[in-house]
C-alpha cells in the first residue's frame, strides 16, 4: 500500500489533527490531574466500590434488556413495511437526541408513583420509585436506540437473500431467524450491545431525575462522581479515570470480538 | 515533564478564555458577584438597588452551586464578591488566600420538611417521617443542605432512612413536587422559592441546625465590591433577604 | 402432471401458464426482463402473485387467497450466486436442509457427506464458504439444494457467474444430478437447454411464445428469440401458393417437398450463411431479394456477420471489405428459394 496516491489535501490533515487533539487533550488533562498517592484509597472506598458494582450490574442488565427488545425492534423495522413506519422509527430513535433529563422526566410521569403506569404497578405490588429497577429503566430508555439503530443498519446491509435460500431449504421463520439471520448480523448485535452498555454506563441525567441517588441502590458511578465533586474533587477525578478505564476496556473487548468474527 | 505539560495546557485554556471576555474590573463598569443559587431572588433585587445607586456600574450575577463557584474562583474566575451557602465553602476559598477581607455572616436559613401542597399525609414532625411507607428524600451529606439535615438528625435523635440522597436542593424538591417522594428536608427559602407545588412543615430541631451565609470580597477588588457587601449587610439588604424567608444572623 | 402453473400479473401484462411432468427438466428462456426470475420467485414462494394458481403433486402452492409458505413447498431455489451461509462450514451448509426436516444431527451429516460426494466435493466438507472458488461454491450449493430432497428444483442461471473454464465441469455434474428430476432451469445459454433440459419454454413480452422439445424448437423456431438462439433468420407471415407473404408485404419464395395450404400462419427460416450481400439489386436468377439497411457488423475470424435489424447474413470478411460495408448503408440480401424452409406455426 505504500506510495499509493491518496489525493488528500494537507490542510485537511491539519484540521483533522486539531479535531483529534480536541478529543484527546481533555482525557490527558484528566489523567494528569489524578492524585496517584491517594488513588488506590479513593477508588476502593466503600462508596466507590458500591457505585462501580452498581454501575456494572445495572448496565449489564440494561444491555440484556436492550438486546432482548432491541433485536426484535430492529428486525421489524428492517424487514417489514407499514404505514407510519418512518414516524415510528423517528420516535424510537428520539432518546438518542433527547436530553437525558427530559427522558428522566418522561419516565417519571410514566413509571413514577403518580405516573401513567405507576398507580397500576403499585396495585400489583411493584414500586419502582427509588429502586435499582428504576436505574435499569432509565439506562435502558437511553441505550435501547443505540442497539436498534446499529442492528437495523446491519440487517439492511445483510439483505434477505440468505433468508430466502434458507426458507426454500425448508427452514420455518423461527429457524431462519435462529440459524441464519441472527448469526449473520452477530457483529451488528455485538457492536450494538457494546454501544448500549457504554451509554448505560455513562447515564446520568435520566437516572438522577427518575431514580434518585442512594449508595448501593441507585447511586451509579456517574452520580457518585458528581457528588464527590462537591467535597473531594480528587476522588471525583480518580473515579472518572476508573470510568474511562472501564469504557476503554469495553471498546477493546468489542473490537476483538468484532475482528475475530470478520470473515 | 508532567507539570510543564499541565502548565502548557492551562496556558492554552487561559488564552482562549481571555480572548473571549474582558476581565479588568476597573474599566468595564461591571461588578462580578458569585452567589449561591438559593440567593437568586433576593440578590436580583439587591443588585437592582445597587445599580440604581451606582450609575454606570452594572452587577453581573453568577448563580450556581456553592462548591461549583468555589472551584471556579480557585481556578481564577474574575469574581469580586463571593456569597456561598455555607461557611465551609468560604473557608476553601479563604485557604487559597483569595479573600480581600475577612468574610461576614449576612443571613441564616433553617431546614423545613417539604411536603406535597396541602400536606395530604398530615406530616407534623421529623418523627412522622420515620413511619413505614413514608418515602423521604434528603440531600447527600456532601452538599450543604445534606450536612444540615445530618445535624438536625443528630440534635433531635430522630434517624431517617432516606430513599434517596440527592446532590442538590432542586432534586429533592423535584422528587417531592412530582409525588415520587412524600417528604424531603430543604431550606425554608427553597420552599418559598418553589412556588405552590410544595408546602413547608417546620420542625423543632431545625432551630438547632441553622445554616449561615457568609459574604466576602475576592482578590484585588475595589470599592464597588465593598459597597455591595455593605448594601447586603445594611438595613435595606436585610429587609429584602427576610422578605424571602432568610433569617438575620445573630449579632 | 407434477406441476401445474398459471401466473397473471395484469399490471405487468404477464400471463403465463404451463405444466411440468414428474422427472422432467424444463429450460426457461427469453429476453432480459421477460419475467423469468420473477416466475421462479413466485414458484418458490418468495413473491406473492396477484392472481393465478399453482399445484405441485396435488398440493396447492397458491390460489386465490390461498398461499403456502416457502418452507412447506418442497421447492428449492438455486441462484446464480451460491449464497452459502458464511457462518457455517460446507458440511453444515449441506446438512441444513435435512436438519430443517428434522433429521438428527449425525444422520444429517452423513447425508451431507453423501451429497458432497455426489457433486465431487467430498474433500471440501470442513472448509469455510469464504475459502471456496466460484465453481466449488456452486457445487456445494447444488449438494445443499439436493440434500433438501426437493419435489421441484429451480435453477436461476446457475452457471452464469462461473468462469468459462469451470462452467463445463459444473454443467456436466448438473446433467448427471438433474437426470430424472423435476426441475426448471432459467438460462441464456442454448448449450444449457440442449444438455440439461428435455423441453424448452420461451417467455417473451409476458407470454409463452415457444414450448416444446429443445431440439425441435431449435430446428423449427416460431419466435424471433428462438430463431436467434438457433442462429437462423426467421420471417413470419401467411402462406401463399409458392411461399410466404409477411404482414409488411414482402414475398418470400421457397421450394417445398409438399404443398402448404394457402392463407395459413407460417414461419420461414434460412441460415445467415445462405444469404448473399449486394450493393446493387441483383437480377437474373430466381432469388429472394430483400432491401435492408445495415445496423451492425461483427467480425469473427475470417467471417463477418452483417446484421439488418432481425435478419443477418454471414459472408467472408474479404468480401465484406470489398463491398465497403458500414452501418447505415443500404444493401440487398438475397437468398435462394431452395435455402428457405417454410412451416406452419
Amino acid at each position: 500500500m505504500t506510495g499509493v496516491y491518496s489525493g488528500m489535501p494537507r490542510w485537511l490533515l491539519a484540521v483533522a489533527a486539531a479535531g483529534a487533539l480536541f478529543l484527546i487533550v481533555p482525557l490527558t488533562a484528566l489523567v494528569l490531574r489524578v492524585d496517584w498517592s491517594r488513588f488506590a484509597e479513593l477508588v476502593t472506598s466503600d462508596s466507590s466500590r458500591a457505585a462501580l458494582l452498581l454501575s456494572l450490574q445495572t448496565s449489564g442488565t440494561s444491555t440484556l434488556l436492550c438486546v432482548l427488545f432491541g433485536v426484535p425492534m430492529a428486525y421489524a423495522l428492517a424487514r417489514t413495511r407499514f404505514r407510519g413506519q418512518r414516524v415510528l422509527r423517528a420516535l424510537v430513535l428520539l432518546p438518542l437526541v433527547l436530553p437525558p433529563v427530559v427522558g428522566g422526566i418522561a419516565l417519571l410521569y410514566t413509571f413514577g408513583r403518580q405516573g401513567l403506569l405507576g398507580e397500576s404497578l403499585r396495585v400489583l405490588g411493584v414500586d419502582i420509585a427509588f429502586s435499582t429497577a428504576a436505574v435499569v429503566l432509565a439506562q435502558t430508555f437511553v441505550a435501547l436506540p443505540f442497539l436498534v439503530l446499529s442492528l437495523e443498519g446491519a440487517l439492511r446491509t445483510a439483505g434477505t437473500r440468505y433468508e430466502a435460500v434458507a426458507a426454500t431449504l425448508g427452514a420455518g421463520p423461527t429457524t431462519v431467524l435462529r440459524r441464519v439471520s441472527l448469526p449473520l448480523v452477530r457483529p451488528g448485535i455485538v457492536s450494538g450491545a457494546v454501544l448500549s452498555f457504554a451509554r448505560a454506563l455513562g447515564e446520568f441525567g435520566a437516572t438522577l431525575t427518575f431514580a434518585g441517588s442512594l449508595q448501593g441502590v441507585t447511586r451509579t458511578l456517574p452520580l457518585e462522581i458528581y457528588l464527590q465533586r462537591e467535597t473531594d474533587p480528587d476522588a471525583a477525578v480518580a473515579l472518572s479515570l476508573v470510568l474511562v478505564a472501564v469504557a476503554v476496556l469495553v471498546v477493546a473487548v468489542a473490537h476483538r470480538i468484532h475482528e475475530g468474527n470478520a470473515p | 515533564m508532567t507539570r510543564r505539560l499541565r502548565r502548557l495546557v492551562s496556558a492554552v485554556v487561559v488564552f482562549a478564555l481571555a480572548s473571549c471576555s474582558n476581565t479588568d474590573p476597573a474599566t468595564d463598569g461591571v461588578l462580578n458577584v458569585y452567589a449561591a443559587a438559593s440567593l437568586q431572588a433576593p440578590f436580583e433585587e439587591i443588585a437592582a438597588e445597587f445599580e440604581a445607586a451606582h450609575p454606570g456600574l452594572s452587577v453581573q450575577l453568577n448563580l450556581a452551586g456553592s462548591s461549583d463557584l468555589a472551584t471556579q474562583i480557585i481556578a481564577g474566575a474574575p469574581a469580586e464578591v463571593f456569597a456561598p451557602a455555607n461557611a465551609a465553602t468560604m473557608e476553601q476559598v479563604a485557604a487559597e488566600g483569595l479573600l480581600a477581607s475577612p468574610s461576614k455572616t449576612f443571613a441564616t436559613n433553617v431546614l423545613t420538611i417539604a411536603v406535597a401542597a396541602g400536606n395530604p399525609l398530615g406530616i407534623e414532625s421529623l418523627e412522622s417521617l420515620t413511619e413505614p411507607g413514608i418515602a423521604t428524600v434528603l440531600c447527600a451529606p456532601q452538599v450543604p443542605c445534606g450536612a444540615a439535615a445530618a445535624a438536625a438528625q443528630e440534635v433531635s435523635g430522630v434517624w431517617l432512612e432516606p430513599v434517596s440522597e440527592e446532590g442538590s436542593v432542586t432534586d429533592v424538591l423535584g422528587k417531592v413536587s412530582s409525588g415520587q417522594a412524600d417528604a424531603g428536608l430543604v431550606y425554608v427559602t427553597d420552599v418559598d422559592a418553589a412556588g405552590g407545588g410544595v408546602d413547608g412543615v417546620p420542625f423543632d430541631a431545625a432551630a438547632q441546625a441553622v445554616n449561615t451565609y457568609p459574604i466576602a470580597a475576592v482578590g484585588s477588588s475595589g470599592d464597588p465590591a465593598s459597597d455591595f457587601i455593605d448594601l447586603v449587610l445594611g438595613e435595606s439588604g436585610q429587609e429584602i433577604l427576610s422578605s424571602h424567608g432568610f433569617g438575620k444572623p445573630a449579632q | 402432471m407434477s406441476l401445474d402453473f398459471t401466473a397473471h400479473v395484469p399490471a405487468r401484462d404477464f400471463n403465463v401458464r404451463f405444466s411440468l411432468a414428474t422427472g422432467e427438466t424444463v429450460a426457461l428462456m427469453g429476453p432480459n426482463g421477460a419475467g423469468k426470475s420473477t416466475l421462479l420467485s413466485v414458484l418458490a414462494g418468495l413473491l406473492r402473485p396477484d392472481c393465478g394458481s399453482a399445484t405441485l403433486d396435488g398440493k396447492t402452492l397458491y390460489d386465490d387467497g390461498e398461499w403456502l409458505a416457502p418452507h412447506t413447498r418442497g421447492i428449492v431455489l438455486l441462484a446464480q450466486d451460491a449464497l452459502l451461509f458464511p457462518h457455517l462450514s460446507v458440511l453444515e451448509n449441506v446438512a441444513f436442509g435435512p436438519r430443517c426436516a428434522g433429521v438428527p444431527r449425525s444422520a444429517a451429516r452423513k447425508e451431507a457427506h453423501r451429497w458432497l460426494r455426489e457433486v465431487d466435493a467430498a474433500d471440501l466438507a470442513h472448509r469455510r464458504p469464504v475459502s471456496l472458488s466460484g465453481g466449488q461454491a456452486q457445487r456445494v450449493a447444488v449438494a445443499r439444494a439436493l440434500a433438501a430432497e426437493p419435489a421441484l428444483l429451480l435453477l436461476d442461471e446457475p452457471l452464469a457467474a462461473l468462469d468459462i473454464s469451470v462452467a463445463p465441469m459444473v454443467r456436466r455434474m448438473l446433467r448427471r444430478v438433474l437426470e430424472g428430476r423435476s426441475a426448471i432451469i432459467v438460462t441464456h445459454d442454448i448449450v444449457d437447454a440442449l444438455l440439461l433440459a428435455d423441453r424448452v419454454v420461451i417467455v417473451d413480452g409476458g407470454r409463452i411464445v415457444e414450448d416444446g422439445p429443445t431440439r425441435l424448437v431449435l430446428e423449427r423456431p416460431r419466435s424471433s428469440f428462438a430463431a436467434g438462439l438457433a442462429g437462423v433468420n426467421l420471417m413470419t407471415g401467411t402462406t401463399t401458393r409458392d411461399g410466404l407473404r409477411t404482414p409488411g408485404g414482402v414475398q418470400l419464395a421457397a421450394l417445398q417437398d409438399r404443398d402448404l395450404p394457402a392463407g395459413e400462419e407460417a414461419a420461414a427460416v434460412f441460415s445467415p450463411r445462405a444469404v448473399a450481400v449486394h450493393r446493387l439489386r441483383p437480377t437474373g436468377s430466381p432469388r429472394n431479394v430483400l432491401a435492408v439497411t445495415i445496423t451492425d457488423l461483427e467480425q469473427h475470424g475470417g467471417r463477418t456477420t452483417v446484421r439488418a435489424d432481425h435478419l443477418s447474413a454471414e459472408i467472408t470478411t474479404a468480401s465484406a471489405a470489398e463491398l465497403d460495408l458500414l452501418p447505415g448503408a443500404e444493401v440487398y440480401f438475397s437468398v435462394k428459394s431452395a435455402e428457405v424452409e417454410i412451416y406452419l406455426r
